[in-house]
């Protein structure tokens, strides 16, 4: 299939970024609000921090808004504010946690650690910089396409970092993080970036090869065996993620956006079908092999055969919220064993618990938001490069969220992944802010009039709004 | 491409979606049972956090949720601790709940659904979730009473309104204080725990309810009542009552405790065999009866069914397939016969009530914290035992062995009492137990009353159910009649 025969959806150029800003005032105003509202219900009274935890994020958000307003003010008007949400949701609860961690701390006549929170705003701010530093410097992302094995290689050697001995450190019998200058990184973060690049670039050069029908079977044009090459390698290399770092839930990111971006450049299903086998046939035998997949699946089948179990404790934190949720402030979102993984890993749950899963609904609809519109950026992108990109940049929040998520409320296999844009750690923030920026740059050109806009008149626009 | 791109949209929503059917289904329709699991801290922090309703009688709280300034926003406070134990049980962090706390646990948190709208109407008004009183039946001056008769005894006392079936009185001893195990002090909580449970005199056991012990003679109500009921006897029916019984199958004859016949006739009539306690007469009653009858006559009294929820009271038994032997002994209520005190109450209030056995009970009502009425207990009848004119002529030979028998201890000035005593031997090393049951007035029982003695600490000679028992169920029932 060539471009010419890929249909353009019509887009009225229009900038949106007053409804943009409208939008992020509201996200601000929520965010705010939520970390008012922790600090009257567990200390009764507004938290001294909050002129700097409003400044901070609202300052963010503003800067962020600008950039886009003067370097690429076609993009995206809805997919800022809800990060901005996120963002500062994930704050306002990691703050809440703190609080709950200190108290139990005196409690138990410990000394509690530092806040998070603050350290997280700062993470926010670098995130925003790179932010900046992605629209400004990239002024056009198809020129991405020409570092294609550079951002492989880059993204490869990111993945095997935490495998350096000396270098990586050993989490949760993960090893997906390293450690440097006394910080903690995850390069796998920053990899997953570089990977959607390559798999983009790369597919639009060869993706007429393995459009080439092999054999029909059962209604499905499969490819032809020696095309199988590129999947093998893919999947070599996200079972080795899976062996190695011992990281189900990366392997899984990796090689499932690696089949999505193959299905999409081709429209061939039965690329996901072999794609589909290839990986359930590697985590059953991984499953069968290795102790820690073991005990991830027994968990999940049977969340409450121990007492005290992570995933159960927060299971029951989500079903002590119920519909409406115990209120901001006052759940046990930091009750033992889940501790500060309240903020982390299981901050999902920690908003189950709180908000009920009346708010747990409205985050996963923000980020069904985020995700429909990266891929609504790819459908209006004019360049396979950049459809690809965009597709691969938005079915990763997709999967992270369906893992993560999935994980924690026990619908899945619990695996290391982070919470975009709310759990605590600095590395995933300001990776998930680079992509957020890419996927705006994107469709700055996506939404961008082609030529001069010919003036249009209001029926035009309806129809083309209907059309939308 | 754009169709494939569009296809993977749908597949990200149908992510999405599962992970939202997947909430909802954990935390709108599996969160109830979730949070009833015991290994729910939350739940159980929460529960020791919240505003709990009181337990009365009448308006004065024997247990109630005082404030606190500790870990936790109320301390749970027994006004009377030990005396009311058995009835109220314990409310403790690490041990859980007994007695009308573990029974009336929702309705005491707020959490019953009969209390939704209340609920509904504190979450508009902003108030702190409020739990509802719970008023008990109790009479606390016939609570005091028993407490006090049975000082320094181990035993118990039952005293039941015959013509309801409300619980008058429910004493076990030695007891145990339960705001040693509500403490917030959690060392010490374990530490009581463990003086509780390992001390001998079992101060934890609710002899009352949930402890059987052989009845003894006053099981030979049970045994009249059949005999009277089978239209074979009536109260001057002449029964074998000599010195010794001889028993089908075996050489051990059955004998009465005083080694003579049954007040001097080897003949007497079913009142006099009842006045002085005849073994002879009852084993040989209970022979020609059958032990089906015998069983059958216990069961509509109550035997073999769990009574008092409230309280999770046991099941007194009659034995499944006794031999003849074994029946005669059963007649009497030796061998495997096992009742509870309560149960004994409750055959003195099947007869004081003509004959209808009230279910007993406990929960007079449930309140609210303003005082609007969720819920009240009305009167039910558990099984109609005797007849109303066999429940009158029992009633009069209950009279006379009070009057002119065993039971004279138990007499009060100026009212007909109706009473049976009792004294099981067990075993040679170990002092019998002493029992009376009795009600009263005779004409018109306003209580009926079972005391058990378990061990009275006096010398082995000196026990009988007259002496021990009687004056306790006396003192009960002259609280009860305001005497």
């Amino acid at each position: 299939m060539s471009i010419a025969s890929t249909s353009v959806i019509q887009i009225i150029p229009r900038t949106r970024r007053g409804v943009e800003l409208m939008l992020l005032i509201i996200a601000i105003a929520v965010s705010v609000a939520a970390y008012v509202n922790i600090g009257l219900t567990v200390q009764n009274k507004v938290p001294a921090s909050t002129g700097y935890y409003a400044a901070g994020i609202g300052l963010l958000a503003l800067i962020a808004h600008m950039a886009l307003r003067y370097r690429a003010p076609y993009a995206d008007p809805v997919i800022l504010p809800c990060a901005v949400l996120l963002n500062g949701l994930g704050v306002a609860m990691i703050h809440r946690v703190d609080l709950g961690l200190k108290a139990a701390a005196e409690a138990a006549g410990t000394k509690a650690r530092g806040p998070a929170a603050p350290q997280q705003i700062t993470w926010t701010a670098v995130g925003i910089i790179l932010f900046l530093v992605v629209i400004l410097v990239v002024r056009d992302h198809r020129r991405l396409q020409a570092f294609t094995y550079t951002a492989g290689l880059v993204g490869l050697v990111l993945l095997v970092l935490p495998l350096v001995p000396g270098l990586g450190a050993d989490i949760n019998g993960a090893k997906i993080w390293i450690r440097l200058a006394g910080m903690s990184f995850q390069p796998g973060e920053f990899a997953k970036l570089c990977l959607v690049i390559f798999f983009a670039g790369y597919l639009v050069v060869k993706r007429d090869v393995l459009t080439l029908a092999g054999h029909r079977f059962l209604g499905l044009d499969l490819p032809r065996a020696r095309d199988l090459g590129p999947i093998l390698i893919a999947w070599g290399v996200s079972l080795g993620v899976l062996i190695f770092e011992k990281d189900l839930g990366s392997s899984l990111l990796f090689f499932g956006l690696f089949l999505f971006l193959l299905y999409v450049a081709t429209e061939r299903a039965g690329w996901l079908i072999i794609g589909g086998l290839l990986f359930a046939g590697g985590a059953f035998v991984a499953a069968q092999i290795f102790s820690h997949v073991q005990k991830r699946v027994s968990d999940w089948l049977d969340p409450f055969h121990e007492v005290g179990g992570q995933v159960s404790t927060a299971l029951m934190g989500q079903a002590w919220g119920g519909l409406l949720g115990r209120g901001l402030g006052q759940g046990r979102p930091e009750i033992a064993p889940l501790r500060f993984y309240g903020q982390s890993d299981f901050i999902i749950s920690s908003f189950g618990e709180e908000l009920g899963l009346t708010g747990l609904i409205a985050i996963i609809l923000v980020y069904t938001l985020i995700i429909e519109r990266g891929l609504r950026t790819a459908l209006g992108c004019r360049d396979i490069f950049g459809k690809l990109l965009a597709t691969g940049l938005a079915m990763s929040f997709a999967l992270q969220v369906f893992v993560i998520v999935g994980g924690v409320t026990g619908l899945i296999p619990l695996t290391g992944l982070t919470t975009p844009f709310m759990a605590l750690g600095g590395t995933a923030l300001i990776a998930n802010w680079a992509i957020i920026a890419l996927v705006l740059r994107i469709s700055d050109q996506a939404r961008r009039p082609q030529t001069p806009a010919a003036p249009v008149s209001d029926e035009t626009i309806a129809m083309a709004v209907q059309k939308q | 491409m754009n169709s494939a791109i569009r296809r993977l949209a749908v597949a990200a929503i149908v992510l999405m979606l599962a992970l939202m059917a997947n909430s909802t289904y954990l935390q709108a329709f599996k969160a109830n049972d979730i949070n009833g699991r015991n290994d729910n801290r939350r739940v159980r922090d929460a529960q020791f956090s919240i505003d709990r309703g009181p337990i009365l009688i009448g308006n004065i709280p024997i247990a109630e949720s005082k404030e606190s300034n500790d870990q936790y926003k109320f301390l749970r406070t027994y006004t009377a601790g030990p005396e009311y134990a058995p009835v109220t049980g314990y409310y403790s962090f690490l041990y859980g709940r007994l007695g009308i706390e573990l029974n009336q646990n929702s309705q005491l948190n707020g959490s019953d659904p009969s209390l939704a709208f209340r609920r509904v109407v504190d979450v508009i008004t902003n108030r702190d979730q409020q739990g509802a009183a719970v008023s008990l039946t109790l009479n606390a001056k016939a609570q005091m009473a028993a407490y006090r008769g049975l000082a320094g005894k181990k035993g118990a006392a039952v005293a039941i309104d015959p013509k309801t079936g409300k619980i008058l009185a429910l004493v076990s001893r030695p007891s145990y204080d339960p705001n040693e195990l509500a403490s917030h002090d959690l060392n010490k909580v374990g530490a009581s725990w463990k003086k509780f449970t390992e001390d001998p005199n079992k101060p934890m056991s609710n002899r009352a309810a949930r402890e059987l012990f052989p009845p003894g003679s006053t099981f030979k109500l049970v045994t009249t009542a059949a005999a009277l009921s089978s239209g074979r006897y009536n109260p001057d029916t002449k029964v074998r009552s000599p010195a010794q019984l001889p028993l089908p199958q075996t050489t051990t004859p059955l004998m009465n405790e005083n080694k003579l016949n049954c007040g001097g006739s080897d003949n007497a009539t079913l009142t006099v065999a009842l006045r002085n306690s005849c073994n002879t007469a009852f084993g040989s009653v209970g022979l020609e009866l059958g032990a089906d009858a015998l069983r059958e006559q216990a069961e509509k009294f109550g035997f073999g069914e769990r009574q008092l929820p409230e309280l999770g009271a046991v099941a007194s038994q009659f034995p499944a397939d006794p031999n003849p032997p074994q029946t005669a002994q059963s007649a009497i209520g030796q061998f495997d016969v096992q009742a509870t005190p309560l149960q004994m109450a409750m055959v003195a209030a099947g007869i004081a009530n003509k004959g209808d056995v009230m279910k007993p009970y406990l929960v007079e009502s449930v309140r609210t914290a303003d005082l609007k009425t969720v819920s009240e207990t009305k009167p039910e009848s558990l099984h109609q035992a005797v007849t109303p004119e066999v429940a009158s002529q029992l009633t009069q030979m209950m009279v006379d062995v009070v009057e002119n028998g065993t039971g004279k201890p138990g007499r009060i000035g100026g009212v007909q009492v109706a009473g049976k005593t009792g004294t099981a031997q067990t075993a040679k090393d170990r002092p019998p137990f002493a029992w009376f049951t009795a009600f009263a007035p005779a004409e018109d029982p306003q209580v009926a009353v079972a005391v058990m003695i378990e061990d009275a600490n006096v010398p082995r000679d000196d026990i009988a159910g007259g002496k021990l028992a009687a004056p306790i169920a006396k003192s009960v029932m002259e609280a009860v009649l305001g005497r």
